[in-house]
């Protein structure tokens, strides 16, 4: 591993460097080809294939059960439906159980409810069925949108404010936009369902991106600060660069504890919240350091097209002093 | 050196002091039913399932506007009692399911189903409760002379008007059993109509004028203890409300009206759920659109109501159809996997920068040992304070937390080597690597922090939950990297081991290619022997910016 440190020095100084600005145009041209596919891709498949806590579904009541199992239960919905509709069992009370599945047709209805008299040895009569509304409701998402709209905005300007360019918030932002695409995208191409729990891990991959892009970015404005020297395209390459050796170690790091509970989560017990939740932390770690480097730094360079460092130092002197 | 040293002791012991602070909530907690570990939520533990079933009159129907309705506000007034991630959803288009974790009290079980409806309205006439005999009494004699209204009688001017009191209103009024009150059934009374109606301990009867200011008038309220004028406490809580606009001007005029009537026309009933709570004297007229209530309210009684009256009343009323545990939905087992992967995941993580980072790696292994023992603190006695609970996304998110917690070294790591590169000793390279990044571990935790303020403020439900985790593992982040890894790194480079830049230490200033520039404090590259290193040693030999300078203008060939 002392040769990532070697290729770090090397990166330190510019002896080597990737071009992640020279070629930039490539990097833009992968970066829409992906984007188009994660918007097209969901699209051709039919759409998002949301979880019952968002659509609601059927339930049943079963009461009167000598053993309570909640397998049991769960085994005799997947033998109607198929093993991929696996349902919400819960025990309700001593001698009760409550089996949600996915809004269900007449004809399933009551095969499932015969399913279930049988494997738990009680009477049809027994088992109530019933609609059952979202429990994320649209009220839910209407505030979660509403609170990312306004952290998006305040985000911006905090950027702007702080880096004292509105191009770099531009940039961060464009960014961010295309993680959440690509990662929504990949979860709708493979189809898996969006639960509460995959929502949540998408909205981790918000903080997880700006955080990123906002670390990389402050090494690019000390890099581009006024008084140094070179052009803006240079000087971005080169701390972008500096950055990469922390980019990969970070990014191996958050990538390993999700990883690691995406395999026992899915491998182990199926498909359930510990698989939702970091599925989606996993692209979206990806995908949020890879769109650091290939698409927030680019399109930064590429708003900074035509202008010089030395012109920015003439133009606002005041801030020579301040820049460490 | 001695004052770097003391600053050094100082973080250490803010963070000591910090830990005990948690330790020691946590202790007091557990006389309050805490403990020592944090509650789970829904998903992991299970709880409480209340089915409420609207009450309808005969004929009437509940549509999905006035459902969605009944569950925002139901969901509003759970959350404002802490960040449980309770579950509502609806049931068969006309019930209210409401799951919350642990046990549910009375006081919670109102909170969901009181319709919260609140109107106020001038008092007419008033008197104590009747007892079923007088009642018995007056009905007899009514019987003998049947009450007749007046066809002829003057319209009633205002609200105030005793011409709203008609013979059949008396006759009413005469016959007015307090315990009426109490049946479910008796459903909405008109607005615009004076209404029959007794106080909520049932011991004085009152005839009220129209609904002169309506409950949806309200902008705000919320509750406190109640202050004298010099605003010295008076040991009795009560609900301070705030109105809108249309509310400040009704109950402007209304004050206007009724404080230089007599007694009890200059009295103001506050009517919730068709029951007086209070009917205070008005004894100035108020034009702020400030009024505040006090009425016997104990604390819980008094953010109870003042909750409900901020979300709104419930369209319709509510009664509760059955109350059963509900077992959670996902077992033992799940939270286990999740642990047990998470513990790999960090395993793994530990091993990647013992290879990256040697000796520093231990202060990355000890920061997240104490970033995670003061989440698990703070989140142990949030359970109890703010009754916090952890659900199977929320132990993810938290291990992933903690994962990028160590960012924060990576970061700081790499400006110290950054800074070794450029040819600075070692202590100075620490003192200035922190420097930068510093500032860059706050901005980039500034956004988190934002992010976590916004949608707490802003989002509901779960994602409420979500906020409030990232948000405190955020600021756990920053005292963390600040109170211990930087001192420690402070500490570190004292001793022989790292000052003198050990091939092990994961700061040698030789590996990391530093430029040797003869006032510097580390040897001579040569003299580490390493062959691989020596070959470029002509380049080492150029400053950093003499490199950086013509590696620039071989670009711009």
């Amino acid at each position: 591993m002392a040769s990532l440190t070697q290729f770090g020095n090397r990166l330190y100084t510019g002896e080597s460097s990737f071009p992640f600005i020279p070629r930039r145009r490539t990097w833009f041209l992968v970066a829409l080809g992906i984007v188009a596919i994660c918007i097209l891709g969901p699209i051709l498949r039919g759409g998002f294939e949301f979880g019952i806590e968002f659509r609601g579904g059927s339930e049943f009541r079963v009461t009167g059960v000598e053993q309570v199992d909640e397998q049991v239960a769960a085994d005799a919905v997947t033998s109607v439906l198929g093993a991929q509709q696996v349902p919400n069992v819960a025990q309700i009370g001593q001698d009760g159980l409550r089996v949600q599945t996915e809004q269900l047709s007449d004809s399933d209805t009551v095969e499932i409810r015969d399913a279930l008299a049988s494997a738990l040895g009680v009477e049809s009569n027994e088992i109530t069925s019933s609609f059952v509304g979202p429990s994320w409701g649209q009220d839910i998402t209407r505030q979660a949108l509403t609170g990312l709209i306004v952290f998006i905005v305040l985000v911006a300007i905090v950027m702007a404010l702080y880096f004292r360019t509105w191009k770099m918030s531009v940039a961060a932002l464009s960014s961010l936009a295309f993680d959440l695409i690509v990662t929504a995208g990949i979860y709708g191409i493979v189809g898996f369902e969006v639960t509460p729990a995959a929502v949540i891990g998408f909205l981790t991959i918000l903080g997880y991106s700006l955080y990123d892009t906002v670390v990389v970015f402050d090494k690019v404005r000390e890099q581009t600060a006024p008084g140094t020297s070179g052009t803006y395209a240079d000087n971005i390459n080169l701390a972008v660069n500096q950055t990469l050796v922390r980019s990969i170690n970070t990014s191996v790091i958050a990538i390993l504890p999700t990883a690691s509970i995406l395999f026992i989560g899915s491998f182990l017990l199926g498909a359930g919240t510990l698989r939702d939740i970091s599925l989606a932390l996993l692209i979206g770690t990806l995908v949020g350091t890879w769109s650091t480097l290939f698409v927030a730094a680019p399109v930064y360079a590429q708003l900074r097209m035509g202008e010089d460092i030395a012109e920015a130092r003439a133009k606002r002197p005041s801030e020579r002093g301040a820049v460490v | 050196m001695a004052r770097a040293r003391a600053r050094t002791g100082r973080a250490l012991i803010w963070l000591v002091v910090i830990g005990a602070v948690f330790a020691a909530l946590n202790w007091a907690s557990i006389a309050n039913g805490g403990g020592w570990s944090p509650r789970l939520a829904l998903d992991l533990e299970g709880g409480t399932q209340v089915i409420l079933t609207p009450q309808l009159q005969e004929g009437q129907q509940v549509t999905d506007e006035q459902l969605d309705q009944a569950v925002q506000i139901i969901r509003d007034r759970v959350d404002a009692s802490g960040v449980s991630e309770s579950e509502i959803t609806t049931q068969g288009g006309q019930n209210i399911v409401v799951a919350i974790p642990g046990e549910v009290d009375d006081a919670t079980m109102d909170r969901l189903q009181s319709s919260a409806r609140m109107e106020f309205r001038p008092v007419l006439t008033v008197a104590a409760a009747l007892t079923p005999e007088e009642i018995a009494a007056n009905q007899a004699a009514q019987e003998a002379t049947p009450p007749v209204d007046d066809p002829a009688a003057p319209e009633p001017a205002d609200a105030s008007d005793l011409a709203w009191i008609t013979p059949t209103l008396q006759a009413s009024y005469d016959t007015f059993d307090c315990a009426v009150l109490q049946d479910p059934e008796r459903g909405e009374q008109p607005l615009d109509e004076p209404l029959v109606t007794c106080s909520e301990d049932g011991t004085a009867r009152y005839i009220l004028g129209p609904v002169e200011v309506e409950g949806s008038d309200i902008s705000d309220a919320s509750a406190g203890q109640a202050t004298t004028s010099t605003g010295a406490p008076t040991g009795e809580f009560e609900v301070r409300l705030q109105f809108d606009s249309a509310g400040s001007d009704a109950f402007e005029e209304v004050t206007n009206r009724i404080t230089s009537l007599e007694s009890p026309r200059n009295q103001f009933g506050v009517v919730l759920d068709g029951a007086v709570i209070i009917a205070p004297a008005s004894n100035a007229v108020i034009t702020n659109g400030e009024a505040s209530i006090t009425g016997g309210f104990s604390q819980e009684t008094a953010s109870s109501l003042a909750d409900q009256l901020k979300f709104g009343s419930l369209p319709i009323g509510f009664e509760v159809q059955s109350e059963e545990t509900i077992a959670a939905t996902l077992g033992e087992s799940q939270l286990q996997a999740g642990i047990i992967a998470g513990l790999i995941g960090l395993l793994l993580v530990i091993v990647y920068s013992v290879f990256q980072y040697r000796a520093l790696a231990l202060v990355t292994i000890a920061s997240l040992a104490i970033a995670g023992g003061l989440t698990y603190l703070v989140i142990t006695w949030l359970s109890s304070a703010e009754d916090y609970r952890l659900s199977l996304a929320g132990v993810t998110g938290l291990i992933i937390a903690i994962g990028t917690i160590a960012d924060s070294f990576i970061v700081y790591f790499e400006r110290v080597r950054d800074e070794l590169r450029d040819g600075r000793a070692i202590t100075s390279a620490v003192e200035a690597g922190w420097k930068r990044a510093f500032r860059t571990i706050l901005a980039s935790d500034a956004i988190n922090f934002l992010a976590a303020i916004v949608l707490y403020l802003v989002a509901v439900g779960n994602v409420r939950g979500f906020a409030f985790t990232l948000g405190i593992t955020t600021i756990i982040d920053l005292i963390v990297v600040a109170l211990f890894t930087h001192p420690m790194l402070q500490l570190l480079t004292r001793t022989r081991f790292f000052s003198s830049g050990h091939p092990m230490s994961g700061l040698d200033p030789n590996a990391l290619g530093a430029v040797y520039r003869g006032r510097a404090k580390f040897r001579d590259p040569v003299a580490a022997g390493r062959g691989a290193t020596s070959s470029r040693e002509a380049q080492r030999r150029q400053s950093i910016a003499e490199r950086k300078a013509s590696a620039s203008t071989e670009q711009e060939r």
